[in-house]
């Protein structure tokens, strides 16, 4: 089984309030040009070679939308 | 038949919910009801039990919520204005189907009223009280061994039915001195409590609301589901006493000490060959309306006579239950007045000429 | 590769209804992860007024009891004293606590009751949609403010940990925020620690957590944190304002 990426973000449940873009150190995460059933713009693992796991995004994310690995 | 003592209608009744298992009691001050608190804040302690005197009526009602949602027996006691406080919380409760019992040692109103006597808040205990669909039991002794009787029942009434029951009492019976025998612990197989809250330990968590948003109609649900309810009540659970009914032509209605003045005047007019019966709701929720009714049927009974310390409330069940078959009188006293026993025989006099 | 984050086993995988950025899903989530690391989910019962938070107990996979508003604190005590050995946690509103339920907060307080508080202040009424809370800060617009909060007319905003630090019975008292991750860690802490003093009966537990309410403050979530860290910390400073488990130690 391949592992998974560093950063896992649930689309669904992300209701795009950015706070993760904001808390993340290392400018890894990016909002999505499309919208999600909810009709959210939502966070998007982008800089995938930039992220050390340190966990930032998930700790802010309201929604629990995010799991972190390493 | 156990040992006769002698106690105050609110120690008494104190005495008797620690019987029935009641090991938690939230109040607030206020007469006529004062020995209550008195009572259970020296007594709880001594059987393991909680006393706490609230900051108000409100937070003792919530209190009272805490610890039925948490599965044991409590309860409250204050007297009219301080029952108006409490109809938030008796609202929820009877929402969210939680068992509890409410003394009202009833003073006369409106507002801070007086601390006499009084039966005023009647339609506040038989028509739930505070806001939304709902009723509660409500139970009206007259003496000082029936309140303590009622209050083993009014637990297993609240636990049965999981809903508030209401101990109504006045004044008079809070205040007044009587012999007793105790009552003995009620042997009733009650259900069994899987809505308490204890930490979901090997089960799936629970939730105690009243509180219903969704599905669409989920409340609407809810409330049929207590209307069922409350028709079992209706069913089952409507108590009360019948003097001198056998030949009577005129019926006095009437509960609590109002029904014992209405006693004693019914007495001395059947001495004078006066054909006078009564009747008295112990359940003035679920009221006796069926027993009214057929009384109402019968061609020798003439007229009802009702008898309360207001200025007519049970009067309108009782119209309701006579459906105008018979005429309806009544004599009531208010503002923290008893019923006069002259003036009620005279009425008894005039209604009967 | 390992898990480093992942959901909390106590906050359940349902979709909350908060608004976007809204601080109270941060606090379920932290709340939840307390309960966790403490292991206290199979003993806990979380009291939910009313307020935006009162459908805690859909996202909490522990026991729940509803409560009036304003009356959370009084509910809590009749549950706690009745059941000392669950972990009871009030979780309310600025609305709940300092408005329509401050004589149960501060009796409750006064008793030294022994559960734990979690008081979620973002300065306005969410639930019912925008209007002026005890806590709304001078100047501040809302619903019921239009032109602002004036304090000559309603007076200032009730600071909650100042006023109830005055009392002798609290053990713990401590108000922290949430619109960055620094504060939210740092939140996590005092959350925990409110509810360890409760596992070793240390008796009346206080968290303030100033939050954002985005929607209501007419603000997007970047701005909303900003205006926390500009306009509610200097009214209402962080820190710790009563420990009394640290006093006993420092004796």
């Amino acid at each position: 089984m391949k592992d998974p990426e560093r950063v896992v973000i649930a689309k669904e449940c992300c209701k795009g309030c950015e706070l993760c873009i904001d808390a993340c150190p290392r400018g890894v995460l990016e909002m999505s040009e499309e919208i999600n059933s909810s009709g959210y713009h939502y966070s998007v693992f982008a800089n995938k070679k930039d992220c050390n796991s340190c966990t930032l995004c998930a700790v802010i994310c309201p929604d629990m939308c995010i799991e972190v690995y390493k | 038949m156990g040992e006769k003592v002698l106690m105050r209608g609110n120690e008494a009744l104190c005495e008797s919910a620690i019987i029935a298992g009641c090991r938690f009691y939230f109040g607030y001050p206020i007469t006529p009801q004062n020995e209550v608190p008195a009572y259970m804040a020296r007594r709880l302690p001594e059987v393991n039990g909680c006393f706490l005197q609230a900051e108000s009526e409100l937070s003792a009602i919530n209190m009272v919520w805490g610890a039925s949602v948490a599965g044991k027996r409590v309860m409250t006691s204050s007297s009219s204005p301080g029952i108006s406080l409490m109809q938030e919380g008796i609202s929820y409760l009877a929402g969210a189907e939680l068992p509890a019992v409410i003394v009202n040692i009833m003073r006369g109103g409106p507002g801070l009223g007086s601390i006499g006597p009084s039966q005023s808040d009647y339609f506040q205990a038989t028509r739930g009280g505070g806001h939304g669909d709902y009723r509660t039991i409500v139970l009206a002794p007259q003496s000082v061994q029936e309140i303590a009787d009622i209050m083993i029942d009014a637990f297993d009434l609240a636990d049965i039915y999981r809903n508030p029951v209401v101990v109504l009492g006045d004044g008079v019976i809070g205040q007044m001195t009587e012999p007793l025998v105790l009552p003995k612990p009620s042997t009733r197989t009650l259900p069994r409590n899987d809505w308490v809250l204890d930490g979901a330990s090997g089960r799936d968590a629970r939730v105690v609301m009243s509180l219903r948003l969704s599905p669409p109609g989920a409340l609407e649900t809810h409330n049929l589901h207590l209307k069922e309810k409350f028709c079992e009540m209706e069913r089952n659970e409507v108590r009360y006493e019948e003097y001198e009914l056998s030949d009577a032509q005129l019926v006095i209605v009437a509960f609590g000490t109002a029904a014992r003045v209405a006693r004693t005047c019914m007495q001395k007019a059947r001495g004078l060959g006066m054909k006078v019966g009564l009747l008295r709701p112990v359940t003035l929720w679920p009221f006796c309306a069926d027993a009214l009714g057929a009384l109402a049927e019968q061609r020798r009974v003439k007229a009802f006579l009702t008898v309360e310390m207001n200025l007519g409330q049970m009067l309108e069940d009782v119209r309701l239950a006579v459906l105008g078959r018979k005429d309806i009188f009544f004599y009531g006293r208010t503002g923290g007045s008893v019923p006069d026993e002259d003036e009620l025989f005279g009425k008894i006099t005039e209604v009967f000429s | 590769m390992k898990a480093v984050y992942e959901r909390p086993r106590t906050l359940r995988d349902t979709p909350m209804h908060y608004c976007p950025g809204c601080g109270h899903s941060i606090i379920h989530k932290l709340l939840s992860q307390s309960i966790d690391e403490l292991g206290i989910r199979e003993r806990t019962i979380v009291v939910a007024p009313v307020g935006c938070s009162v459908l805690i107990y859909n996202y909490l996979d522990c026991d729940g009891s509803e409560a009036a508003h304003g009356r959370a604190q009084a509910v809590a005590t009749g549950l706690k004293r009745a059941r000392p050995e669950c972990v009871v946690v009030s979780y309310q509103g600025d609305g709940d606590l300092a408005a329509i339920g401050t004589a149960e907060t501060i009796h409750a307080a006064n008793r030294g009751e022994k559960f734990s508080v979690i008081f979620v202040n973002n300065a306005i009424y969410g639930m019912t949609g925008g209007q002026m809370a005890p806590t709304t800060l001078a100047g501040q617009p809302t619903k019921t403010t239009p032109f602002g909060r004036d304090p000559k007319e309603i007076g200032p905003p009730l600071r909650m940990c100042e006023l109830l630090s005055g009392l002798e019975a609290p053990a713990y008292i401590e108000r922290v925020s949430v619109h960055d991750v620094k504060n939210v860690l740092r939140t996590k802490k005092a959350i925990k620690k409110a509810l360890k003093n409760q596992i070793e009966g240390a008796g009346y537990s206080f968290v303030e957590v100033l939050s954002m309410c985005p929607t209501n403050w007419g603000m997007t979530t970047r701005q909303a944190s900003s205006w926390i860290e500009e306009n509610m910390i200097p009214y209402y400073p962080l820190g710790v304002y009563k420990d009394r488990g640290k006093e006993r130690n420092a004796k």
